[in-house]
């Protein structure tokens, strides 16, 4: 059936749990799941064409509704491709903000070459985003990830010092 | 805390608002922008003079830090709220991103399509950043796939089929600042009909984002 290579990438990802990345569907022989989807639409386009002429020139018009469906099945196609590529892209975006901009070599080895220039480029304008926050070097917001923990600080201080800010609530005598 | 700074109020930008904030109302002002920005479904106005307010106030803190006795114990205090506010504000500027990555084809044909007086809801670096993503996409897809499409399905148009729209009829929880009268609620379902409420200043509703989209904006209401 027509799209099937297409659903197989998409449940792929589907599969794969959140953020994970699995690995770019490329393989040496010919078991190139997007390269599938690829040749399948080619073909499928192709008959299109020819069938488009004889209805032109052989008046075949109960082609028609073949031509529709394979029109319907391109469609479907690029859409499951486009959706599998988007889909990896942002788990790659997920990857800057949890390892900087510097990947694992593991992680690496899953993204194609193509998705390894659009992360370069995806870090090069987070980067110049950040710098232009102002102040010398901007503001690295993909660090404070989380509140400040520490709502207490550990100080040895003299007792007399302290007291009056415990008592406002500013301070908690913490023993340790 | 922040009252005890020693230095003199916040320059506004030349351009926009004449009132002067002190330090505490900045920050203020940067929660509230930060608690909308969290809770609205869709990218709300740019606030970059309360951005830029704020940094120079870390900038601030940062030198009168420097200045300070060592172990002084104020040094501890003030650090730890500028731990705090650099959060916050780091927090409001990651949630901005996300959504202009998320939403980016609808983001920037609304800038396109905008008025000379509308307020923009992009930084002008945040629209430079979003023209970016949308670059490095476009060029990535159409390498990869498109271009080895049938001639008549090489343009996707990213507006309409990869990317959602923001979700307007999320519900949301807030909190009335100002008084407002005669909010038309419109109707979920077909059964139900048009009707009108009152937001008496200080209650908390939960109610669809759309409804109150523009009070967000005036700043009438508080997501919370």
């Amino acid at each position: 059936m027509f799209c099937e290579k297409a659903m197989e990438l998409v449940r792929e990802l589907h599969r794969a749990p959140e953020g994970q990345l699995p690995a770019f569907n490329v393989r040496e022989d010919a078991e190139d799941g997007l390269r599938q989807v690829l040749e399948e639409m080619k073909a499928l386009y192709e008959q299109n064409q020819s069938d488009v002429n004889e209805v032109k020139s052989g008046g075949r018009s109960d082609l028609i509704p073949t031509i529709k469906f394979r029109h319907c099945s391109l469609l479907r196609n690029r859409r499951c491709a486009v959706a599998y590529l988007y889909d990896r892209l942002l788990r790659i975006r997920a990857l800057r903000w949890e390892y900087g901009s510097v990947l694992p070599n593991a992680l690496r080895f899953h993204m194609s070459a193509e998705e390894v220039e659009w992360f370069n480029h995806y870090k090069k304008s987070l980067a110049t985003y950040m710098r232009s926050l102002g102040g010398d070097e901007g503001l690295d917001i993909t660090q404070d990830m989380k509140p400040p923990k520490s709502l207490y600080i550990e100080h040895f201080l003299p007792r007399w010092k302290c007291e009056q800010l415990v008592r406002q609530g500013v301070l908690e005598h913490v023993l340790s | 805390m922040t009252e005890e700074l020693d230095h003199t109020g916040q320059d506004s930008d030349a351009d926009s608002e004449e009132v002067v904030l002190t330090p505490a109302e900045l920050i203020e002002k940067l929660e509230q922008a930060w608690m909308n920005e969290k809770f609205a479904p869709e990218l709300l106005e740019s606030k970059s003079e309360i951005v830029e307010c704020v940094m120079e106030q870390l900038d601030h803190m940062e030198e009168n830090l420097r200045r300070a006795k060592k172990g002084d114990l104020k040094v501890s205090i003030h650090r730890m709220e500028m731990e705090r506010i650099r959060y916050v504000l780091s927090s409001y500027l990651r949630c901005r991103l996300m959504k202009i990555e998320k939403f980016f084809p609808h983001i920037l044909e609304k800038e396109k399509t905008s008025g000379e007086g509308e307020l923009s809801s992009l930084s002008p670096e945040e629209l430079v950043f979003a023209k970016q993503y949308m670059a490095n996409t476009e060029t990535y897809l159409k390498n990869v796939a498109l271009k080895h499409m049938p001639p008549n399905l090489q343009v996707v148009d990213l507006l309409r089929s990869a990317v959602p729209k923001p979700d307007l009829d999320s519900y949301v929880f807030l909190r009335v600042k100002e008084r407002q009268e005669n909010i038309l609620v419109e109707p979920e379902t077909d059964e139900q009909r048009d009707y009108v409420i009152d937001l008496e200043e200080g209650s908390q509703h939960l109610i669809r984002y759309k409804t109150i989209a523009p009070l967000v904006a005036s700043g009438a209401v508080q997501l919370i």
